[in-house]
């Protein structure tokens, strides 16, 4: 009985990491109703550079995190400025489509650089141990270091004013404009944090499991269950809806093969849409 | 009178706000029911709930004898009720004909493709589209969009058309000519309920009027008893002296109310 | 429709398909636009829900891969002639869209799009476990089943003329439906959906049935290809590739026209062996596919017919 509650325990350590996961997919989405594709590629970003940084500089992998967090802004941007700023005012459909173009290019090289390899992050640490599960020592510290990043993006969005720009630009973007606010530069930052989130939740998630290039789409998945349960557009939302995710995983995983977990939360994700159209939480342009 | 439209205490409630109130009332075949009141009243909301975009929490709509609560958009729309939007809603890549024709095919006569070509055309001349047949929705002005949302609704030969302001952003003359289009529908056999802000236009065109206020009907009657009303004046018209001006005013001016 | 010349167009090219390998005997020639005729059956019947209505589907492999999964169980296994395994293979598949398409097409644009995809992971999960199909290790076909067409070499040029005839029942399918009150009707949900249903177009009948028409061919198509290769597995039927570059093949010759379907299909084709030849780009296949999109999108968007009608608007009225 005990191991069923400290899998789903564990599960929502892990979930607090899908969570701010999909705080990435979901601010983009909330901002600017354009739907990432290269998500899930760039979770797997953030795990290649946790791998690649902490092994060239050997130095502990969590380190490797304040450059992963600025380094997929400034990806974020170029992202915004190379795919998504031309399809602004167009129909939503073309920017699932460059955004999907841009996943491809990536993917492509990347598996041309790397192959399916398959990549693991050594990381040691003292786990803790109540009667006879141990909590391993990386989710715990994982766990805690997504709920201060996702607390702090919640700061940002609620307290500085860059971040109630943000906000301003969800809700109405012309009258955001009409009140000065640079919406093209919010909407690059945007995306910029979008990215900067995911590669993170990936650096994250690199300390937890092996990966290899094509491991985004899985991710990705998990992202939208997530962004689907938690509300579109809505951070604390999406936070809750990781934790909900964890649980479920949880709860799930010791009685089910594994190839079978990504099929269960597709199944999910489509009973979800059909019964709550806007997600369970649904707030739209309430970031 | 057998009733054309009939609503029986029909509510919408979206969360905390209650947008129609117990709203009740009739339109006979063939007459033009004017409906006004001020912003957030309502009135685009029932041309929803008439149309079958939303469902009503309670009442019913009956039309033409059926009961049509609930019924999805495009099944109210076989059933002979086509409407125009406030803000235009073009088949943008589509030439005006094109519009027309996906009008005649799936409005109530069920038309197959060649025939209703025909009555595209004839519901894009009767509105004065017919010089530009094969231009491409998008490129039409503003005033071109409101002609093609009604020739659209027409070529599907409705027993009753929902028209919501479609006066809004013409010029005087596009106006006069609009009302004389609206009168000579009228005059084909299709009853027109029409939602409108131009007090001239909609005082002058329709055989009565109903007058919502938040959410609820604040009266009901002939355009000179309704503009008397004080109820009405107090919640909409605002002075009285206008009132009485609008009664006497000729049809036509453009004045706005 | 035998009237109106786009008709004789599409059989002009037909014809060509017919008749070229046939002078000289050329293989190699044969090989390479059957290959064409699976691109250009795949995104004529994309193009119908892309093009028409207006919804990506991410997962459009998924009829092909079911469709070789089934033809190969029926033929090998249950031992039935190639004719009916693949009539009944285009209909069971496409019973099967209308399954799929109860649960995913109530979702609007985007949502719709994802589930595609989730389709074709959970349908590839599924046969991985199912032994009848040979699970993940896939079924190679007895070569005895060649034997009624002629043998292995005879059999190649039945399935090739075949497939050619499935391109053609593509290319007329999409063009019939373009020009029916069907094809109006999915053209206006592909413009305005909301405005398509309160102008009294039937959107979930319609959405339907154009999902499960787009299913049929190309479960046939699939039918032929992997039973021409004589053997299927999950990895390759279920290969999201495939239906990318069908929908860069849409996207590039111009998305809701027939003819620049068969174009785009024909142009990647060929840009696609030059690439697998080359040995600098044959990695980088998927870059390719994905920078060409990108650039389409971003600078093209009406694809190759948008730019041809721009300099030659007269086309229009021939070019469908």
């Amino acid at each position: 009985m005990f191991g069923i509650i400290a899998s789903i325990i564990d599960g929502v350590l892990v979930g607090l990491v899908y969570g701010l996961a999909a705080m990435g997919l979901t601010l983009i989405w909330g901002v600017m109703d354009v739907i990432n594709l290269t998500h899930g590629t760039m979770i797997v970003a953030g795990m290649m550079a946790l791998y690649l940084i902490s092994g060239a500089l050997g130095i502990s992998p969590y380190f490797t995190l304040p450059p992963i967090l600025i380094g997929g802004f400034f990806v974020g941007v170029a992202l915004y400025w190379i795919a998504v700023h031309r399809m602004m005012g167009r129909p939503p459909l073309m920017s699932l489509l460059s955004t999907f173009s841009v996943n491809l290019i990536l993917v492509g090289l990347g598996t041309a650089v790397w192959g399916t390899a398959l990549f693991n992050v050594e990381v040691s640490l003292p786990g803790l141990t109540i009667d006879r599960y141990t909590f391993p020592g990386p989710h715990i510290l994982a766990a805690v270091l997504a709920a201060v990043i996702a607390s702090l993006l919640y700061f940002f969005l609620h307290y500085t004013r860059l971040g109630k720009a943000l906000r301003a630009v969800a809700n109405n973007r012309e009258g955001a404009e009409l009140v000065g606010i640079p919406t093209t530069r919010v909407l690059a930052i945007a995306v910029g944090c979008g990215v900067a989130l995911a590669g993170v939740s990936g650096m994250l998630i690199g300390t937890l499991f092996p990966f290899t290039i094509l491991s985004g789409d899985g991710y990705q998945l998990k992202s939208f269950v997530v962004t689907v349960l938690g509300g579109f557009g809505n951070p604390v939302g999406a936070l809750m809806g990781g934790v909900a995710l964890g649980l479920l995983e949880g709860a799930v995983t010791p009685f089910v093969p594994v190839s079978w977990t990504l099929v269960i939360e597709f199944v999910l994700f489509v009973l979800v849409l059909i019964a709550f159209p806007g997600g369970v939480f649904a707030r739209r342009g309430a970031l | 009178m057998t009733a054309l439209l009939e609503l029986d205490r029909v509510s919408k409630r979206f969360g905390g706000l209650l947008a129609v109130h117990n709203l009740s009332f009739a339109m006979r075949e063939g007459e033009i029911l004017g409906l006004i009141g001020p912003n957030g009243a309502g009135k685009s909301t029932l041309f929803n709930l008439i149309n079958g975009v939303f469902t009503p929490n309670s009442g019913r709509i009956v039309f033409n004898g059926a009961d049509i609560t609930g019924e999805r958009p495009f099944m109210v729309a076989r059933h002979g009720i086509a409407r125009t939007h406030q803000i235009v809603q073009p088949l943008t890549n589509m030439t005006v004909l094109d519009n027309c024709t996906v009008g005649a095919c799936f409005g109530r006569e069920n038309l197959p493709l060649h025939r209703a070509t025909e009555a595209a055309r004839a519901a894009a001349a009767l509105v004065g589209l017919d010089d530009r047949l094969h231009l491409a929705a998008l490129h039409l002005t503003i005033a071109g969009k409101k002609r093609l949302e009604l020739a659209r609704a027409l070529a599907a030969q409705p027993k009753l058309l929902l028209l919501d302001e479609v006066l809004a952003g013409l010029n005087p003359t596009e106006i006069e000519h609009m009302i004389a289009v609206i009168r000579r529908i009228r005059d084909s056999g299709v009853t027109i309920l029409i939602i409108e802000h131009l007090m001239q236009a909609i005082m002058s065109l329709s055989d009565r009027i109903v007058v919502l206020n938040y959410g609820e009907k604040l009266a009901e009657g002939a355009p000179a008893e309704v503009a008397r009303d004080p109820q009405v004046i107090e919640a909409y018209l605002g002075d009285p002296k206008l009132a009485a001006a609008l009664e006497g005013k000729d049809e036509g001016s453009a004045a706005h109310g | 429709m035998l009237c109106r010349p786009f008709f004789w167009i599409i059989a002009l090219v037909v014809g060509a398909f017919v008749v070229s390998p046939l002078i000289g005997n050329d293989v190699q020639l044969r090989e390479s636009l059957a290959l064409a005729a699976v691109y250009i059956t795949l995104a004529s019947n994309l193009n119908l829900m892309l093009g028409y209505a207006g919804y990506i589907n991410f997962g459009s492999i998924v009829f092909f891969g079911l469709g070789g999964y089934i033809c190969i169980w029926l033929v090998d296994s249950n031992h039935w002639p190639l004719a009916a395994s693949l009539i009944a293979t285009g209909i069971g598949v496409s019973a099967l869209s209308l399954i799929f398409g109860f649960g995913i097409l109530r979702l609007r644009g985007p949502f719709f799009a994802l589930s595609t995809i989730g389709i074709v992971e959970g349908v590839q999960a599924f046969v991985e476990n199912f032994k009848p199909w040979g699970g993940s290790s896939g079924i190679y076909i007895s070569p005895e089943v060649f034997a009624p067409l002629g043998g292995p070499g005879p059999a190649l040029w039945v399935i090739y003329f075949l497939l050619v005839a499935v391109m053609a029942a593509s290319l007329y399918l999409s063009y019939g439906i373009k020009i029916s009150k069907f094809g109006l009707g999915l053209l206006a949900i592909g413009q305005n959906e909301d405005a398509a249903a309160i102008l009294g177009v039937p959107t979930p009948r319609y959405k339907a049935l154009c999902y499960s028409a787009s299913a049929f061919l190309p479960a046939i198509a699939g039918g032929l290809y992997f039973f021409k290769g004589a053997f299927i597995q999950p990895s390759d039927a279920f290969d999201l590739t495939l239906s990318t570059e069908a929908i860069v093949i849409c996207m590039l010759g111009g998305q809701g026209t027939v003819t620049g379907v068969a174009l785009g299909a024909y142009l990647y084709e060929e840009l696609r062996g030059y690439l697998l030849v080359s040995s600098t780009f044959s990695n980088f296949q998927l870059v390719i596919a994905g920078a060409l999109l990108l650039v389409i999108v971003l600078f093209f968007p009406s694809g190759l017919m948008g730019f041809i009608y721009s300099r030659f608007p007269r086309l229009q009225k021939v070019l469908e």
